[in-house]
């Protein structure tokens, strides 16, 4: 284990590389990574794995655990513990990071091959300059959509998560650690193409936004409904292919609401353009009301503070 | 796979409570899952017989306890069962649910030794 965070070895990684390649520990016990701001490290944790090369970070799947046959009898015991509660106190570090340092964080979730990284370079074009931007990109191998992003000027981070098909919230409080200042800035995370158990990691974002694109099924929604209850706003991409397909969009939009009446629909193409200022507008709304929420918490504070002299 | 994550959080669990516990075996897990939990049980037994080969947990029992899914319908005041988490009510039909139980994925309790 790694005396440094506590990390065990396995298969995850967050790279720097263009590729990498999959590591054996067998011979040693003791993995090399470097943590780059040490004092940044804000948890500890005995859980997974983390190897890193460059900036490219390797998660595995746990640790080898040690045979302790017991002697005594067998008896009951009471834990009543949350399976997942161990993701939502990471997730919680992370948020309270990103509020401290005003960052807006964007859980993108999707099927594989929905859009998400044609839709986030096709906006970071339209927003780099404006506030600083980056990307934390999750895939089960391959650095490629990291490279996609860099392309465009901006940070990138890849984390592989080896057969792991979801980010969780440990990975991306590793992942923060690679990124210059974001103060003040917008941080996507793009997460591993799935439908299914992203839902259930909060990584500490904002807002978890579902892509869907024209070319797949209308029933989407109602197929996997905890994604589309799970998210805030679901974008609608590929539009500029809808001429040629019988995709139903208002049939597609109740499903959608069906799941969860809350939630809002921007159509988008990121290839033709159509609809990204729409995009671009929500993202903006979604980040000064956050920012006015957390003006409200700190001025409550203050007059807390303010009482007590 | 989903699954085999949850299993591995399982395990950390386990783990982390042997020592306050003092235990050096678990026999049997118990878990509350419902049905909104995204958990396939099948799935969930197959990884939990793989991740638990050389943990503290080798060869332990799992016994699943499946909680109804409960949502409080506005219209009717009152609370009904989902198994979905876009049911419509049983009474009345209306999709104004609110979700009160389902999403459970815990651990209950264990036998230890
Ligand atoms: N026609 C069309 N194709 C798109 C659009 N957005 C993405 N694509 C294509 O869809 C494929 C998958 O896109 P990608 O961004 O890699 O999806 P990801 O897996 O969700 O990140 C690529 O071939 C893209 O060129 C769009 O708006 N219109
Ligand atoms: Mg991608
Ligand atoms: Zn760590
Ligand atoms: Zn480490
Ligand atoms: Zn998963
Ligand atoms: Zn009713």
């Amino acid at each position: 284990m790694c005396t440094v965070c506590g990390c065990s070895e396995g298969e995850v990684s967050i790279e720097g590389h263009q590729q990498h390649h999959g590591h054996s520990h067998d011979d040693h016990q003791h993995h090399h990574h470097s943590h780059p701001e040490e004092d940044e490290h804000q948890h500890s944790h005995t859980d997974s794995v983390v190897v890193a090369e460059g900036s490219n970070l390797h998660f595995g799947q746990g640790a080898a655990h040690a045979h302790a046959p017991g002697l005594s009898q067998s008896r009951m015991v009471q834990i009543e513990q949350d399976i997942l509660g161990k993701n939502d106190r990471y997730a919680g570090q992370n948020r309270q990071r990103f509020d401290a340092m005003n960052l807006f964080a964007l859980n993108l979730v999707s099927s594989p091959g929905s859009g998400k990284t044609s839709l986030l370079t096709a906006s970071i074009e339209k927003i780099k300059g404006r506030c600083p931007v980056a990307v934390i990109e999750g895939d089960q191998q391959t650095a490629n959509d990291a490279d996609r992003i860099r392309a465009t000027g901006v940070e990138a981070v890849q984390v592989n998560t080896g057969k792991g098909c979801h980010l969780d919230a440990h990975m991306v409080g590793h992942a923060m650690e690679r990124f210059t200042d974001l103060s003040g800035g917008i941080l996507f995370i793009e997460n591993v193409g799935n439908l299914v158990c992203p839902a259930a990691f909060d990584l500490g974002e904002a807002h978890k936004v579902a892509i869907l694109s024209v070319t797949e099924g209308e029933d989407k929604p109602l197929k996997y409904p905890d994604m589309f209850y799970a998210a805030d706003l679901m974008v609608l991409n590929k539009t500029d292919l809808l001429p040629y397909l019988d995709f139903d969009v208002g049939q597609c939009i109740a499903a959608a609401k069906q799941v969860n009446p809350d939630i809002e629909v921007i159509q988008v193409s990121a290839r033709s353009g159509e609809g990204m200022d729409d995009w671009l507008s929500w993202i903006e709304q979604r980040r000064v009301a956050r920012i006015r929420k957390r003006i409200e918490q700190l001025n409550s504070q203050i007059s807390l503070l303010q009482e007590m002299v | 796979m989903h699954e085999m994550s949850i299993c591995e959080g399982i395990i950390q669990v386990l783990e982390e409570q042997a020592a306050s516990q003092h235990y050096q075996r678990v026999k049997t897990v118990w878990l509350e899952i419902g049905p909104l939990a995204m958990v396939e049980n099948d799935a969930l037994r197959f990884c939990f017989d793989a991740v638990t080969r050389n943990s503290l947990a080798e060869g332990a029992r799992l016994e699943i306890i499946e909680l109804p899914g409960l949502a409080w319908c506005l219209e009717c005041a009152r609370s009904v069962t989902i198994t979905k988490r876009y049911d419509a009510c049983s009474e009345c039909g209306s999709y104004q649910l609110q979700v009160t139980q389902g999403e459970e994925l815990r651990i209950k309790e264990l036998e230890v030794e």
